[in-house]
């Protein structure tokens, strides 16, 4: 990054050497002073207490909390993953559909779960699956919290996907139908053998960065109580009086995982783009900064 | 084309298969073992309470629940024929617990749970044994707030979509500030920070999260309740065990050990359950005539 | 179908959607004046501000906006009792619209980032040849052209925020999907109808803001 950055300015001379040091010290110091002052607070309202802390963080805490909410956290979003590729790519095929009624209704469709905010359909999943489907005895009503969360990553994750695969078909070159074509493919199979194959390759760092969004928005299965890592933590919290620091645990685990999954993200990012001649990342041979796009 | 079709229906069956055999419900304890089926092996009863109330229904992983519902529903079971070995205990909270009877996941709920006409339309009530009223939590050392009329001007917790706190609002305090947090404990820490002046809901929910021992000397409950809530047994309609319920609920009052679990369950916070409630008409067994 | 007009009457669904527009405006400046700032943290000659830039983005991009605006609620307001307003909905709206600015403020750096990178390297060192340094150049000349060229991920970025309101419900805020929730609660029967009306609400703001991306980017794209 710092080849990169230093065309924005020119190498800095003695003086703006000096003036930097100055600056990274004043920036460091002001940093220091509110994790203090914040941390001295935190002391007066006793929330540094050591039991508080040793309670969110021991063997009971880990075992009986973390972990299943953990495992319930990483399994809707695992399947939500699983889920909505497949939503994604059936849409993304409708949507390039030689029938315009079919482009058409797919069209809405896919709009339509865009533009549903995911709590909204998660509220309404939840009293669909427990209301209407529970009563039949199809699920356990127990359960409907958790069908909630995965369809409603479910839609809304593949309605992006379907977009990504159906913009991914659009940006390839023209040639690779046409060759498509002059080898005697019909237009279906040209779309199944050759164009969304190479989109897909494309979109894999977007799908592991959508993996993160995926993960980030189980976390909504809290507000309808779907016994999830927060929902665990909150619990804990419960029967400690530990929940500030309970929630802090939580968002730590979060954060880790998140971090892992982008850090891979962007590492497929860079072996698909030498692999595919730059086709897949931004080329940072000509830009100022490097970036990988997380898509929301 | 036809072939892809098949396979990809064949993940998606595939992926309902682990959907539903790794549900929450599914991989609790006792259900890979069909403990659900009653009438299969040694028989069971499966009783929902809730596995976060401090001092009423409270569990961690697989070990003992604690709290005044799970010693009621000990007693009860007992009565019936159960023995300790025998219960299986299933977290059903409150927006579950009509839904977990008819579908007949659970056979008994002893979960907070307010005997009202609408519930009442759904599913069958027992007991109630025990008659709670709607109070506050206040800091031990606050004198000033002895009744919701104090509440003018003062700020107030609660939990969202409960209409508790919106009463204090209609009919004690209409100048109260209001905050809705997703659950009591969050409204305690704002108690105990001094953020808030008073927590409302039940009366012995509140004794029993004055009652952790993390918790214990910092709060008092205020003592006069507005509301009448009779905690019932939930039980599916028309259950023919509701009579043997009533009976159970009944002797455990005689024998004391009704006043041993309560006394324990809510030690240190002050608090006495209302007499006049509990041994008044209020505590009047529900009939069993369905 | 029946009793589904009285809902209009009993609950106030207009002004629900009132307050998740009002909430998306204040944290669209709120997230876009923050993001700048990272955004110049990130590409500045000062290793330490690009260090807090880097490390800001990289944890609140990582942290579902739920935690956030629940610690935000439980240890900010709870613990370090810094109150805006004596008034507490107004306190909450207020901790609402900095929850989602902070959120946001991440991906609005990341997009504005990712305009700095369609600008031309010659036109950072035709900056530095006329003799302006790093804040100068980066506000006169890479900045205005980054922006025009972010506009399709800020574009999608204030969707997002606009979707993401909902979740000030947790921060004791009385919003649409909050509002959604307890009319289910209350009127099972016309789950459908209820969950239609919000769901084409949230239609009617977002669609629009997407064609007016699209229609954005390709008027202020920078013709090279």
């Amino acid at each position: 990054m710092s080849a990169q950055t230093s065309v924005l300015f020119d190498a800095p001379g003695p003086k703006a050497r000096r003036n930097i040091l100055i600056s990274n010290a004043i920036a460091l110091a002001v940093v220091l002073v509110v994790v203090i002052l914040v941390l001295m607070q935190l002391d007066r309202q006793d929330q540094l207490a050591p039991d508080k802390w040793v309670n969110a963080l021991n063997g009971n805490a880990w075992a009986n909390y973390y972990l299943p909410g953990l495992q319930f956290t990483l399994q809707s979003s695992g399947i939500a993953v699983v889920t909505a590729l497949v939503f994604g790519l059936v849409f993304g095929f409708l949507r390039l559909a030689p029938f315009a009624i079919i482009r058409g209704i797919s069209g809405v469709i896919v709009e339509f779960f865009r533009a549903v905010p995911v709590l909204v359909m998660m509220f309404f999943l939840y009293f669909f699956f427990s209301r209407v489907v529970a009563p039949t005895g199809l699920i356990a009503s127990a359960d409907a919290a958790y069908y909630g969360v995965i369809v409603g990553l479910t839609v809304y994750n593949g309605a992006v996907i379907a977009e990504l695969v159906r913009s991914g078909v659009k940006s390839l070159p023209k040639g690779q139908r046409e060759a498509a074509a002059a080898v005697g493919m019909t237009g279906n199979q040209s779309l199944r053998l050759v164009e969304v194959p190479q989109a897909l390759t494309a979109m894999l760092p977007s799908l592991l960065s959508q993996f993160v969004v995926i993960l980030k928005d189980s976390a909504l299965g809290y507000l309808i109580g779907f016994y999830e890592l927060l929902q665990y933590s909150r619990q804990l919290g419960s029967g400690y009086s530990n929940i500030l620091q309970t929630l802090v645990v939580a968002a730590l685990i979060f954060i880790v995982i998140n971090f892992i999954l982008t850090w891979l993200a962007t590492k497929l990012a860079g072996t698909l783009s030498s692999r595919t001649g730059g086709d897949t990342a931004p080329a940072t041979s000509t830009t100022m900064v490097s970036t990988i796009e997380v898509a929301k | 084309m036809r072939k892809k079709l098949l396979s990809t229906a064949a993940i998606a069956a595939s992926a309902a298969l682990v959907l539903s055999a790794c549900s929450p419900s599914s991989t609790e304890e006792g259900g890979e073992s069909g403990g659900s089926e009653t009438a299969a092996g040694g028989e069971t009863v499966r009783i929902g309470i809730k596995f976060d109330q401090p001092g009423l229904g409270f569990r961690e992983g697989n070990s003992d629940p604690t709290g005044f519902d799970v010693d009621v529903a000990k007693y009860v079971a007992g009565e019936l024929g159960y023995t300790e070995d025998q219960i299986e205990w299933v977290q059903t909270p409150s927006a579950n617990r009509e839904n977990a009877l008819e579908g007949g996941e659970v056979d008994m709920i002893f979960a907070t749970y307010s005997i009202t006409d609408e519930r009442a339309q759904r599913v069958g009530f027992a007991g109630p044994y025990f008659v709670a009223g709607q109070d506050l939590l206040v800091r031990a050392d606050d004198s000033e707030i002895t009744g919701p009329e104090d509440l003018e001007g003062k700020n107030l917790c609660s939990v969202t979509g409960s209409t508790s706190a919106q009463k204090i609002k209609d009919e004690f305090a209409s100048g109260v500030n209001l905050v809705e947090q997703g659950g009591y404990a969050e409204c305690v820490t704002y108690l105990e920070s001094g953020q808030v002046d008073a927590v409302t809901t039940d009366d012995i929910i509140l004794a029993g999260l004055a009652a952790t021992p993390e918790n214990s000397g910092k709060f008092t409950v205020v003592g006069n309740p507005f509301t009448v809530e009779r905690y019932g047994v939930g039980i599916p309609k028309g259950d023919e065990q509701c009579q043997a319920i009533n009976d159970a609920i009944t002797k455990m009052k005689d024998e004391g050990a009704w006043e041993k679990a309560l006394t324990a369950n809510t030690e240190g916070t002050g608090y006495t359950p209302d007499d006049e409630l509990n041994s008044g008409p209020e505590a009047e067994m529900e009939s069993c005539e369905a | 179908m029946n009793g589904f007009l009285e809902l209009f009457a009993d609950y106030d669904i207009f002004g629900a959607f009132w307050m998740n527009i009002r909430l998306t405006l204040l944290a669209a400046v709120g997230s876009f004046v923050l993001g700048t700032v990272l955004a110049i943290f990130r590409i500045s000659p000062v290793g330490s501000l690009r260090g807090i830039g880097t490390a800001y983005v990289n944890t609140i991009r990582n942290t579902p906006l739920t935690i956030i605006m629940v610690l935000g609620v439980l240890a900010v307001w709870g613990q370090l009792k810094i109150e805006f307003f004596q008034d507490f909905d107004l306190n909450f709206f207020t901790y609402a619209v900095i929850a989602l600015s902070l959120y946001h403020a991440s991906f609005v750096c990341e997009a504005i980032r990712s305009g700095v990178n369609t600008v031309p390297l010659g036109q950072a060192e035709a900056a530095r040849a006329i003799g302006l340094s790093f804040l100068p150049a980066a506000r006169l000349v890479v900045l205005p052209q980054a922006l025009r060229g972010a506009v399709t991920p800020l574009g999608n970025t204030l969707i997002a925020l606009t979707k993401n309101t909902t979740v000030a419900a947790a921060a004791s805020v009385a919003e649409a999907s909050g509002l959604m929730k307890s009319m289910i609660e209350f009127n099972p029967d016309l789950m459908i109808y209820i969950f239609l009306t919000i769901a084409i609400g949230f239609c009617i703001i977002v669609i629009p803001m997407g064609i007016l991306t699209t229609w954005l980017s390709d008027k202020l794209a920078v013709a090279r």
